[in-house]
């Protein structure tokens, strides 16, 4: 029961739900970026919510199955074949022995997650199968996909079913990405405040799994201070703290970064605010170039938002009557 | 030191103990987020001390944010860092300054550099006004650091240096950050030092490189086979200078597994340090030195 790896994608990585608990240390919670889509995979495949799969960005790995299972591929619109013919996303599929999986031009999304029945079964280290490249931890060696590689399963059941395009979540176009603000947001004057909002940035070439790099927004000005001491000189320089999963941090003012689940732990940049938990996902799935806003929330929105997060989880729970 | 709460999303309490760093303030930090580690709060998932300020995760589904920020508020006043006491450890970790590794990295990046024509340790001294890269390191490993924060990426410590505030090292960070460093790396931004655990980027001057492993994902090197990360918040480290030979045969041991770090349990009064901090701190020697 494995998966061949005949070409590994342009970065495809093994990914559960995360790995709590040592943030405190720089080992930060990796997992998918798009968590809804990661946990619709498993569901659609009989598996745990949080079992591993596979996070492919903007090209698809080739794949070869050596056993039967149940395979789902969820996330953004890459198109799946197996051994050449089509096969939708957002629904189960049968694979047998010798199958080959390919994929088409992305259409849209950046992330797809591809669940096989029995999760894939890499070591688990420190509570979690997640690779988090940069520390060289976890996955198949810490590392991305290479050709020649060998995913073992673990023992599935089959799962099956598909889900709507009306049961899942999108990013909007622009995207709307809710936020709180706080953190360093004093800093700010208060016209760069209400011009960060108004603004429609762009996501940059440099956005993975650590942050999203935004471009195409006016610089933003800072209230004039004497630096603290340890602080650095720059006025967006604070005495290096930890940083949320979500915040956005404007180095030198000029191009905001979403730190996402790879995040460096902390740093010595101030953050104006703070991606809300249930757009995350949405981040997951923005590609370079695309147009995005922030929305400034408060946290009786942020917790709404995150309720009708769970609840539309629970809708599919419901929909494949699991 | 009044303590300045702001809610990072719906996940996150960041918590600002002061603007500017200080001794006190990594004190207060590292007391409170211990208290809260004891206070065993439902909902809480994670607890992050940083050099002078702190962040807490939490599961706002187990707690409001609102009962949350009250605990902590409340932990706040009966905190009392007066007599901040710490059971810590001391320990030696041996610097190759001016090696080769580094020196070859940032002559890649001299472009990203305030002052291309130097080094980054020539830039430090002329900085700091000392004469020479020989009084600078001598100044760099002579007194011992905290290590205020592990973070930023896997292990890696950020390090305060145990002196006077007009003794303290000060260097800008690069420019603009380079896209290499090599592998424990030590470097200096601001008023701290740090070990890059992992290659990657990074905007610290370079000064030199260990060659002693603290972080090890795959728990192999002896000392790290409890814990992938060696260093804790509150460790105090003294640089010991080595030339390359003394970091050659260090390389070997650790190749073959056998390099031990000395490492001593030790006590730190934050009242007794800023009463006599040449004092305490040749007390800390003693302690490292066993004798």
């Amino acid at each position: 029961m494995a998966v061949n790896v005949i070409t590994p994608g342009l970065s495809t990585t093994v990914q559960d739900l995360g790995r709590p608990g040592y943030y405190h240390l720089g080992i930060p919670i990796s997992g998918g970026m798009d968590r809804f889509a990661l946990r619709a995979a498993n569901m659609l495949v009989g598996n745990d919510e949080g079992a591993a799969v596979l996070e492919a960005v903007f090209l698809g790995p080739e794949l070869e199955f050596t056993s039967a299972a149940t395979v789902a591929i969820t996330g953004g619109d890459l198109p799946p074949q197996l051994n050449g013919d089509p096969r939708a996303t957002w629904e189960a599929f049968p694979v047998r022995p010798g199958d080959r999986l390919t994929f088409g031009y992305l259409a849209s999304g950046a992330r797809v997650y591809i669940a096989v029945s029995g999760g894939i079964d890499v070591p688990v280290k420190l509570g979690s199968r997640s690779t988090y490249t940069l520390g060289v931890l976890g996955g198949l060696e810490g590392r991305a996909l290479k050709a020649g590689d060998t995913l073992a399963l673990g023992a599935g059941g089959t799962g099956g079913g598909s889900i709507p395009a009306k049961l899942r979540r999108n990013p909007g176009n622009p995207a709307e990405l809710r936020m709180l603000p706080g953190l360093y947001w004093h800093r700010l004057t208060l016209a760069a405040g209400k011009q960060f909002l108004a603004d429609t940035w762009k996501v940059a070439p440099e956005a993975d799994r650590i942050g999203y790099r935004f471009r195409g927004g006016r610089k933003v000005d800072f209230v004039p201070r004497t630096p603290p001491f340890g602080a650095g000189s720059d006025p967006s320089n604070i005495v290096d703290a930890c940083y949320p999963y979500g915040s956005i941090q404007v180095p030198g003012g000029s191009e905001p970064i979403v730190l996402h689940r790879d995040a460096v732990s902390g740093g010595g940049y101030m953050m104006l605010g703070t991606v809300i938990s249930a757009d995350m996902d949405l981040i997951g799935q923005l590609q370079p170039h695309s147009p995005a806003r922030f929305v400034e929330v408060g946290m009786d929105q942020a917790l709404a938002a995150r309720h009708d997060r769970q609840a539309a989880l629970a809708r599919l729970r419901e929909h494949l009557k699991l | 030191m009044s303590i300045r709460f702001s809610f990072g999303g719906d996940e996150h309490i960041f918590a600002e103990v002061s603007e500017e760093m200080s001794l006190e303030a990594f004190f207060t930090s590292l007391s409170l987020t211990n208290a809260v580690r004891s206070a065993d709060i439902r909902g809480v998932t994670e607890i992050c001390p940083a050099n002078a300020s702190f962040q807490i995760k939490y599961d706002p589904d187990q707690i409001k944010s609102a009962d949350l920020l009250r605990e902590l508020q409340a932990m706040e006043a009966a905190a009392s860092q007066r007599d901040a006491t710490l059971k810590t450890r001391i320990m030696e970790i041996p610097v190759y300054y001016q090696d080769p590794w580094t020196h070859e990295t940032l002559m890649r990046f001299r472009e990203r550099h305030q002052d291309p024509k130097a080094t980054d340790l020539e830039y430090a001294a002329a900085v700091n006004g000392l004469g020479s890269v020989e009084d600078f390191i001598a100044a760099h490993s002579s007194q011992p650091w905290f290590v205020s924060m592990v973070g930023f990426v896997a292990g890696l410590p950020f390090l305060y240096q145990m002196v006077e505030r007009k003794r303290q090292l000060q260097v800008p960070k690069y420019l603009r950050p380079r896209t290499d460093t090599p592998k424990l790396t030590v470097g200096h931004g601001g008023c701290f030092s740090c070990i890059y655990s992992v290659r990657g980027a990074g905007g610290y001057q370079m000064f030199g490189i260990t060659p002693m492993p603290i972080y090890d994902p795959n728990q192999q090197v002896s000392y790290l086979q409890d814990t992938m990360c060696l260093f804790r918040p509150g460790d105090i480290v003294k640089w010991r200078p080595i030339n390359r030979n003394q970091y050659d045969a260090a390389l070997e041991a650790v190749a073959e597994n056998r390099f031990l770090p000395t490492i001593r349990e030790a006590s730190f009064s934050l009242a007794d340090f800023n009463h006599d901090i040449n004092g305490t701190n040749a007390r800390l020697m003693e302690v490292l030195h066993g004798r």
